[in-house]
């Protein structure tokens, strides 16, 4: 089956390449159809190898979150490293070569795609089927299918990637993929969610866990989203480029309702599942309330889908439509708060772990950011802050605050929690990295948002400021100008970060690779075996 | 009520469902009235669609992520329309496949900056921004001059757009590829088709000073002559075109 998958892919890669040629989209096809026969080379060879034992359905299958974990970190460098360069380029616009690909245009999808769906996908995919498995005693129905999904999903990935550098993009704000890659994505999160009501069915445990509601609405939200979002006609099969079938304000509308959603179902929803997992986990506290999770999931699900028109507030757009985004944007701090505090105060009696422990301090960190986020995010929403704040870069450090302060520190919380658990470790490689990691990373956001705060408000009371006679009091380039101390501080508070994510996966690599960490015995209970999988069990007795 | 979250929470099609319903609402009260409510999109008789020129510039335009730094979106608000010129009309991008409003100024608003400054202007600044404006962040697009126009397929572009609503004609999807070029080239055998189709308003000439050859910058400069000028709906904005004029009635 996973041979002639990998054919497959192989065939259809080639297929797109030869009607393909001369426009980007073959150069992507020939890219799919060698993952296709590298994969079908791997399989061949990996008959050679041991049969595996029966024995395995006694354990969960952790192989896929292990790939999951070292890949999120890997791109988690790629796109900060990509982050920083064009920061950079900001300052100084010359620093880069004369050839299409090194433009700022081209490389800012690649890392605002490399944060989000490289990094952030990445680790929720890896996290969501160990959490997954945990909290139903259930093992992964199959084994092909996780691998499907991490390897489908990172191809889409690596084409959305090199896309971009050759000016392949639909100019959809996170979105940027074009119809062919969209195509591929919708496939592999079919499957993704298959996978997961599959694991839910065969669970041991009678209630679901908080935390996969929060995954379930990512995975299932997520996939509304980028199939209407999506929604374009190629020019032909032999052509990347397609136009989308909406267009002037109703697709503002359709990209903003993705485009905040997005923030919502994955950048929100699927680490909030983490959260809910590893900080108690971490912590060794429950969670603080029950029903205080009912009413912040339900909240969010509902309230934010109405909230993306406040992206255009003032424009073309109705003003039914932006009063209703502002109105709910400002009920959805409910929540996102109760969310928040949920989370604090599950450390209620454990705030001594938090002083000791850089892991737990990630995760406090994080939900004090996402508190934060979710407050600024609230008040940019109404009218006429967002008229001053709009357009400037302002967005882009509340986009930060929430990416780099809560995203990524939850993320990384969570991953020094599991990668020993993982490799069968007593604990990280070295608490010293973790330590000096989470410093930089506070430090770089911290040098970050308000870099964008000061250079954010600047701009916009520069763009709106008249002088005596009544006329403009500065030209659109003095606001340019005014800005460049700023852009310095970001580039730099954006170096630190990345340093703080090179030491991380050194951390992580050695943590694997470190023989005297050893635990005898795996830390978690075991999964209660399927019904199904008796019989292999069965058979090998 | 928590009682029967009880129930619901052991159910996984019942949760997955619910999600979907809870997640529906927002977006269907939002968006689907904005195909059916007739006063969202303006009515105007001379709102014409893209030259396949034009179209080919915008297509450089999204290529080159311009739309990351510029918007095309002038708000209803004072120092804006003191700015730019009048905001932006939602007609004005109707045929906007997809739609580049923007997100960003890191650059200023370009929904307006059609005829402001010459093509020789365009095509210096984009080739070195720094040529012309000293303290310019903007990257260089040096490659634009050197890149022949790829519009042998312009057609099946046109007929792309028609499919997903622009209402292009046989005609003007069979002469794509010969108006590319007449556009750029006067003196051309095809220029007078350009007019015929588009109207003898549109701007036909070589845009970066070289009329034998059909670059990216000639694509891109029509293009960015052409923004705000598809319509003339937005230099008149009175009250009857508009409900939300208050916003810009102040001093």
């Amino acid at each position: 089956m996973a041979m002639f998958l990998a054919l497959c892919l192989g065939f259809g890669g080639f297929f797109l390449g030869v009607i393909g040629q001369g426009d980007p989209i073959g150069v992507h096809g020939y890219l799919i159809a060698f993952v296709g026969y590298l994969l079908l080379f791997l399989i061949v060879h990996s008959f050679y190898s041991p049969n595996p034992s029966p024995k395995r359905v006694t354990r969960y299958f952790d192989d896929p979150t292990k790939a999951g974990i070292i890949l999120a970190m890997l791109w988690v460098i790629i796109a900060t490293f990509v982050g920083d360069w064009i920061a950079w380029l900001l300052v100084f616009p010359e620093a880069t070569f004369d050839a299409g690909w090194s433009s700022f245009g081209r490389l800012r999808p690649v890392h605002t795609s490399g944060v989000i769906f490289g990094f952030g996908g990445n680790a929720l995919i890896a996290t969501s089927f160990h959490v997954l498995q945990r909290t139903s005693r259930a093992r992964l129905p199959d084994q092909l299918t996780p691998w499907v999904i991490i390897i489908g999903y990172n191809l889409f990935c690596l084409i959305a990637a090199t896309g971009y550098l050759m000016g392949v993009t639909s100019s959809k704000e996170y979105a940027e993929p074009e119809w062919y890659a969209d195509i591929f994505l919708t496939v592999v999160w079919v499957l993704y969610l298959l996978l997961y009501l599959r694991t839910l069915k065969r669970r041991k445990e009678p209630h679901i866990y908080v935390a996969n509601w929060y995954f379930m609405a990512f995975i299932i939200v997520m996939a509304i989203l980028h199939v209407f979002n999506g929604l374009a006609v190629p020019v032909s099969l032999g052509h990347a480029k397609s136009y989308s079938l909406f267009s002037g304000v109703q697709d503002a509308m359709v990209q903003w309702w993705y485009g905040h959603n997005a923030v919502a179902f994955f950048l929100t929803a699927g680490f909030l599942g983490m959260l809910y997992y590893y900080l108690p986990m971490r912590a060794q506290r429950p969670i603080f309330s029950y029903r205080l999770s009912i009413i912040s999931f339900w909240g969010i699900t509902f309230l934010y889908m109405w909230v993306g028109s406040h992206h255009l507030h003032y424009t073309a757009l109705p003003q039914w439509v932006q009063t209703l985004g502002m109105s709910f944007s400002i009920i959805l701090l409910v929540p996102s708060w109760a969310s928040a505090g949920n989370a604090l105060l599950t450390l209620n009696g454990a705030w001594d772990k938090v002083r000791d422990d850089p892991t737990l301090r990630f995760m406090m960190v994080a939900a004090i950011f996402y508190g934060l986020s979710t407050f600024e995010g609230s008040f940019l929403a109404i009218r006429p802050v967002n008229a001053l704040s709009h357009y400037t870069d302002w967005t882009v450090g509340h986009v930060h605050s929430g990416a780099l302060g809560w995203v990524a520190m939850i993320t990384f919380g969570s991953i020094y929690t599991l990668v020993p658990w993982l490799w069968g470790k007593k604990e990280m490689y070295s608490k010293k990295l973790i330590e000096v990691h989470f410093w930089l990373a506070l430090a770089g956001t911290i040098i970050y948002v308000f870099a964008m705060w000061n250079s954010g408000i600047i701009q916009g009371l520069m763009w709106r400021a008249y002088n005596g006679e009544g006329t403009l009091a500065y030209s659109f380039i003095e606001s340019v100008e005014a800005m460049k101390p700023y852009y310095v501080a970001r580039a730099f508070g954006g170096f630190c970060f990345f340093l703080g994510t090179v030491i991380g996966l050194y951390n992580i690599v050695k943590t694997i690779k470190s023989t005297d960490l050893e635990l005898a015995a795996p830390p978690d209970k075991e999964p209660i075996v399927h019904s199904s999988d008796a019989l292999t069990l069965q058979t090998a007795e | 009520m928590f009682k029967t979250h009880e129930k619901l929470e052991r159910s996984t099609i019942g949760f997955a469902v619910a999600i979907m319903i809870a997640a529906s609402i927002g977006g269907i009260i939002e968006i689907i009235p904005l195909f059916t409510i007739d006063e969202t999109v303006e009515d105007v008789p001379d709102m014409r669609q893209y030259t396949p020129l034009e179209l080919a510039g915008r297509n450089i335009y999204i290529r080159e992520g311009c739309y990351a730094c510029h918007s095309q979106m002038v708000r209803t608000l004072q120092d804006e329309v003191e700015r730019y010129g009048p905001y932006s009309l939602a007609v004005e991008s109707k045929y906007d496949h997809p739609m580049l409003w923007g997100s960003k100024r890191t650059g200023p608003d370009l929904a307006r900056v059609g005829n402001k400054y010459s093509d020789q202007w365009h095509v210096t600044h984009l080739n070195n921004p720094r040529d012309v404006v000293p303290q310019s962040v903007m990257p260089s697009y040096g490659w634009l001059l050197r890149t022949e126009l790829k519009y042998d397929d312009l057609d099946r572009h046109l007929a792309a757009l028609k499919k997903v609503g622009v209402p292009y004609t046989d005609d003007m999807i069979d002469n794509a590829v010969a108006d590319a070029y007449g556009q750029s080239d006067p003196e051309s055998d095809q220029a007078s088709g350009v007019f015929e189709r588009y109207g003898d308003d549109t701007n036909v000439r070589a845009f970066d000073g070289d009329r034998r050859k059909l670059t990216e910058m000639d694509a891109l400069v029509a293009y960015l002559q052409i923004m705000g000028g598809l319509t003339d709906i937005s230099q008149v904005q009175t009250d009857d075109v508009n409900t939300v004029t208050k916003n810009i009635s102040g001093e």
